[in-house]
C-alpha cells in the first residue's frame, strides 16, 4: 500500500487508524468535542465490512464494546469526558474479564457537564482507573495528528498482545485541530494478525472445541485473589517494557519541562524560544500515561544534580503527583496548569521557566 | 512551480519561515472553507501547517475563525498567541483579534462589512470590499476567495498556479464553482 498524505483532523485520524488497524466493531454516543470520530466512523465502518452502531447511551456503547471484544472481533468506543465517565463500570468489567478493547476520550473541561473547551482534568480517571477494582488500563497520550493515527494502530496491537482496555487520551484540540497526515494503510502485517480465529479465549463459536468462558466474576473463596494477583504480574511485565516518552534538549538543562498531548507542544515551543536565548530548559514528555515514563525520570533526577522538572497541564495537577512519585524527591518538581477552557500560554510557560532557573 | 514564481515567493516572504494566520468573520462566510483550503495548498507544496478551528457551541451569524501556521520547520505549538496576518470578513471580529497582531502584521477588513479599525500603528491595514467585489462576479459567498487573493498578492505565502490546480478538487470538477472562485481569487489579486 502506497503510503498517501492528507489534510485531517485528530478525530478522523484516529478514525481511519482503527479502521485501518481492523477494527471490525464501534459502537459510540456523539458528544464535542469527538463528533468527528464518530462521524467518520458511521461513514466508513460499513463501507469496510464492519459494524458501526450509534448506541443510545454511553453505557450500552460500552458494552457492546464488551460483547465485541469476548466474541474476538476489534472493538472500539470513543467520548469526551461526561460520556467516559459513564462507561467506567464497563471499562472495569471489560479488565476483569482480561479483553481487549480500545477507548478514545477526546477531553473537555470538566467537572459535571463542564464545557466543550479542550482539557487535561481526566487523567486520574484514565491511568488511576475512573471505575472499580484493581485494573489498569495503558493510556496512550498523541500530541500530534499524525501521532494520533500511529498510536491509534499501537493501541489495538498492545489491547491484543495484552488482553487489556488501552485509552487513547487527547483533548479538544488534538480532536479538532487539522494537520498532515501520512497514512500507512490498511495491511500493516501486525495490526492484521488478530483474527477472531485466532484468539484462542474468544466466545468465538466452540463446534469441535471445549466452550470458552469470558467473564469477571469469581465466587470461590481464593479464586479472584489468584486471578488479581496474575493481573498484576501482567501490568509489571507492561510497566518493565512499555514505557514511552519524547525528549529534547534534556541532556544539560536545569528546568525540564513535563507535558502530554498538545500541552507538550506549546511547552516545546517554549523550550524552542527559550533555547534561543541561551536558556537550559528541556522537554520531557510521556506518551505513555501508564505506563508513566518512570525510568527516564529515575535516570533524570540525581540528588546532586538540582533539576527542576515544571510539569505543565491544562488541569489543576494531576500528572504532577506522577511526576513527583517518579523522581523521589530528588528534585524539584513544580507545576503551571489552568483548567475550563483556558490553557496555558508560551508566555507563561517562559516566565515560570525563566523565574524556575533563577531561583 | 517555475523558478520565477520561487524567487518572487522567497522575496515576498522577507526571509520569514513561519506564517500565522487568523481568518474570522459570520457563520456562512466561508471562514473554515477557506482556512481549511489554505492549509491544504500548504500542505501540498509540502510546507508544515496546522489548522485549529473554533468548535463547539457557535451560532448561525455568530462569529467563527480559525487559526493557521503555515511554516518551513516542524510546528511546535499550534496555538496563535501572536498574529502575523488578520483576514477579518466582518466589524466584531477586527475588533477581537486586532490586538493580538504583531508589529508589523498585516491585516485584511472586509470594508463591506467593517469600517476602518483603529489604533493601527505599525500595522498594514488593507481596508478592502470583498463583499462587493463578490457580488459583482454574481455570488457573495466568494468573498473569502476575493480576500484570499488580496492575501496572496500582499504576502506570497502559496503559489497562485497551485491554488487553482487544487480548486477542482475541492469543488468535485463543478466546471461553474470553479471558474467563479477562481475569477474571485483573480480579483483578490487586482485588488493590490
Amino acid at each position: 500500500m502506497a503510503h498517501q498524505k492528507v489534510l485531517m483532523s485528530g478525530n478522523e485520524a484516529i478514525a481511519m487508524a482503527a479502521l485501518d488497524a481492523g477494527c471490525g466493531f464501534y459502537a459510540g454516543y456523539p458528544i464535542t468535542p469527538q463528533n468527528e470520530l464518530i462521524g467518520y466512523m458511521a461513514k466508513h465502518m460499513p463501507l469496510s465490512g464492519g459494524v458501526f452502531i450509534q448506541s443510545e447511551s454511553e453505557l450500552s456503547a460500552i458494552n457492546m464494546v464488551f460483547g465485541a471484544s469476548a466474541a474476538g472481533c476489534r472493538a472500539m468506543t470513543s467520548s469526551s469526558s461526561p460520556g467516559i465517565s459513564l462507561m467506567q463500570e464497563g471499562i472495569s468489567y471489560i479488565a476483569g474479564a482480561e479483553l481487549p478493547a480500545v477507548i478514545v476520550n477526546i477531553m473537555r473541561a470538566g467537572p459535571g457537564l463542564g464545557n466543550i473547551w479542550p482539557a487535561q482534568s481526566d487523567y486520574f480517571q484514565a491511568v488511576k482507573g475512573g471505575g472499580h477494582g484493581d485494573y489498569r488500563c495503558i493510556t496512550l497520550a498523541p500530541s500530534s495528528v499524525q501521532e494520533a493515527y500511529d498510536l491509534t494502530l499501537s493501541a489495538f496491537e498492545l489491547a491484543d498482545k495484552y488482553r487489556i482496555p488501552v485509552f487513547i487520551l487527547g483533548d479538544g484540540m488534538l480532536g479538532q485541530m487539522m494537520e498532515p497526515l501520512t497514512v500507512s494503510g490498511p495491511g500493516r502485517p501486525e495490526t492484521r494478525d488478530q483474527r477472531p480465529e485466532t484468539k484462542e479465549w474468544a466466545a468465538s463459536g466452540c463446534a469441535g472445541r471445549k466452550p470458552n468462558v469470558v467473564k469477571s466474576f469469581y465466587l470461590n473463596m481464593g479464586d479472584l485473589e489468584k486471578f488479581n494477583l496474575k493481573l498484576q504480574e501482567k501490568y509489571k511485565g507492561i510497566q518493565a517494557k512499555e514505557q514511552l516518552q519524547e525528549t529534547a534538549y534534556i541532556d544539560d538543562a536545569r528546568v525540564i519541562l513535563t507535558a502530554y498531548g498538545t500541552m507538550a507542544r506549546i511547552a516545546k515551543s517554549a523550550v524552542e524560544k527559550l533555547r534561543e536565548k541561551g536558556k537550559k530548559a528541556g522537554l520531557l514528555r510521556p506518551i505513555t500515561l501508564w505506563p508513566f515514563p518512570r525510568k527516564i525520570f529515575n535516570r533524570l533526577a540525581v540528588s546532586d544534580k538540582q533539576l527542576t522538572f515544571l510539569t505543565v497541564e491544562m488541569s489543576y495537577g494531576q500528572m504532577v503527583e506522577d511526576v513527583q512519585l517518579a523522581v523521589e524527591g530528588k528534585a524539584r518538581v513544580e507545576f503551571l496548569g489552568r483548567s475550563g477552557g483556558g490553557i496555558p500560554s508560551e508566555e507563561a510557560i517562559i516566565n515560570k521557566t525563566l523565574q524556575l532557573l533563577k531561583n | 512551480m517555475d523558478k520565477k514564481d520561487n524567487e518572487q515567493r522567497i522575496s515576498g516572504r522577507e526571509n520569514k519561515v513561519i506564517e500565522r494566520l487568523v481568518i474570522s468573520g459570520f457563520g456562512g462566510q466561508g471562514i473554515m472553507s477557506l482556512g481549511k483550503f489554505i492549509a491544504l495548498c500548504a500542505m501540498r507544496e509540502n510546507k508544515f501547517v496546522t489548522f485549529i478551528p473554533a468548535y463547539g457551541a457557535e451560532v448561525r451569524g455568530g462569529t467563527s475563525h480559525c487559526a493557521i501556521i503555515i511554516s518551513d520547520k516542524a510546528i511546535a505549538s499550534a496555538q496563535c498567541e501572536e498574529i502575523d496576518t488578520l483576514i477579518a470578513m466582518n466589524e466584531p471580529s477586527a475588533i477581537k483579534f486586532t490586538p493580538r497582531l504583531k508589529k508589523g502584521a498585516h491585516l485584511f477588513v472586509n470594508a463591506s462589512m467593517a469600517g476602518k479599525p483603529r489604533r493601527l500603528k505599525g500595522l498594514h491595514l488593507h481596508h478592502i470590499r470583498f463583499t462587493d467585489i463578490a457580488s459583482r462576479l454574481g455570488n457573495a459567498k466568494v468573498a473569502n476567495m476575493v480576500a484570499l487573493g488580496a492575501y496572496i498578492a500582499r504576502k506570497k505565502i502559496l503559489s497562485v498556479r497551485n491554488i487553482i490546480k487544487i480548486l477542482p478538487e475541492i469543488f468535485k470538477q463543478n466546471t461553474l464553482l470553479i471558474h467563479l472562485n477562481e475569477q474571485a481569487l483573480q480579483e483578490g489579486l487586482k485588488t493590490k
